[in-house]
């Protein structure tokens, strides 16, 4: 008989897609990954909450309450939790703000504007509030795994994926393991 | 008859008022180091040489070896410790490898990748580092200073104009420019100058250079550290 699939989950935080891209850039292995795991919330499948789940994915770093919620949620379900891309693991491009004053970085990006009538900070209560600095994933809670590179390649996703869904400790090893 | 020590197991000769590192190196065996440069004396400040002896945990760079001393550096123990120091060298400064064009050519992202550090792990700063494009030729950009002091030694030891220094104490510590003014370009700093070409990280950087290397061709892209680093005798 058949293993029973394990189930996935991703999500992008304060990320660009790019790692999602990424992982879409294994190519004909996705053929191989679809026959072993199960998606469950993801982009690729629009579930908008996350349930019991063997692997979470993810991508981006915590810069809105909303994330910290979506996180603490990922964290609750899934066994292992992974952080993929240089935005999980370091804050990245948008932690690039966090030497700056939000309240004047705010100001500047939609008040000090002269094509905008009646320009002003956006505060419609649906939207999430800003954090005051954009933190790393580990940051905010326990993190099993890390898959550094902006993004990580296709083909390091896919060994560190092979090698846990095998049930072996994943390792990148020299040629996989880049920042960049 | 020549003296010799054990490193890793193995024997190594050396001569006396050699160290550790220089005779290991001569031997062929890599010792990760960042602020060690074979034109300098040692300077002892990064540890990431540091090995066990007798016990002891030392800076390779700076010990002399000594007859039937027995060295430890290239096991879990001293890799662990490496690689935790290398991880507080992260979360100390602002290091996004994705936007530095020393990225591919960096010893402290070379020795990361080498000690397989794919999480920095503690808490990130994020010091607030303003940069410095003062200068026609040389940018300089704080965020990435790991307090080797090279350039200190090199614009004072080598080029005699002591542009550089380091000021403050512990985590307060930081690179300042030898002007009134505080900026480069109003010293008389050279691109030619060695200070400008030691960086082992991305501080002082060359102007109008920037990213001139695709990715795949840069120094550590093929090989790991530790092969470049003994091949070039760096």
């Amino acid at each position: 008989m058949d293993k029973p699939k394990l189930r996935v989950a991703t999500t992008s935080l304060a990320g660009c897609f790019g790692c999602h891209m990424s992982l879409l850039d294994i190519d004909e292995h996705l053929f191989e990954l679809v026959g072993r795991v199960a998606f469950d919330r993801s982009p690729l499948t629009d579930i908008k909450h996350c349930g019991p789940c063997d692997i979470g994915l993810i991508e981006g770093g915590v810069c809105n309450s909303e994330n910290v919620h979506v996180l603490r949620e990922f964290r609750r379900n899934c066994k292992t939790l992974v952080a993929v891309g240089a935005c999980a693991i370091t804050g990245g491009l948008p932690a690039q703000r966090n030497h700056l004053d939000l309240g004047a970085c705010l100001q500047q990006v939609y008040r000090f504007r002269d094509d905008i009538e009646d320009a002003a900070v956006p505060d419609d209560p649906e939207l999430p509030l800003l954090l005051d600095k954009v933190y790393p994933v580990h940051e905010v809670v326990r993190i099993d795994y890390f898959i550094p590179g902006c993004p990580p390649s296709g083909e390091a996703i896919w060994k560190f994926l092979g090698d846990l869904i095998a049930g072996r400790t994943p390792r990148l090893g020299h040629a996989l393991l880049r920042f960049d | 008859m020549t003296k010799q020590f054990l490193f890793d197991g193995q024997p190594v000769e050396f001569e006396d008022g050699q160290t550790i590192l220089e005779a290991a190196r001569a031997a062929g065996h890599y010792i990760p180091h960042l602020c060690w440069h074979p034109d300098f004396p040692p300077h002892g400040s990064c540890k990431l040489c540091i090995v066990k002896a007798g016990g002891r945990h030392v800076s390779s760079c700076a010990l002399p070896a000594r007859e039937g001393m027995e060295v430890e550096s290239n096991t879990p123990e001293m890799n662990a410790e490496r690689r935790a120091l290398l991880q507080m060298l992260f979360v100390e400064g602002n290091h996004f490898c994705p936007s530095c064009e020393k990225s591919g050519n960096c010893q402290l992202q070379a020795l990361a990748y080498e000690l397989e550090m794919a999480t920095a792990r503690f808490n990130h700063f994020f010091p607030d580092r303003p940069v410095d494009a003062s200068h026609p030729d040389v940018l300089l950009d704080f965020n990435r200073c790991i307090f080797c002091e090279l350039c200190v030694r090199a614009s004072r030891d080598v080029d005699g104009k002591s542009v550089f220094a380091l000021t403050d104490r512990g985590i307060h510590k930081h690179l300042v420019v030898n002007a009134e003014s505080g900026r480069l370009g109003d010293t008389d700093f050279s691109v030619d100058d060695r200070a400008a070409n030691i960086c082992p990280v991305g501080v002082i950087l060359r102007k109008r250079v920037g990213f001139a290397l695709p990715i795949g061709s840069r120094k550590y892209d093929g090989a790991a550290i530790s092969v470049v680093a003994m091949k070039e005798g760096e």
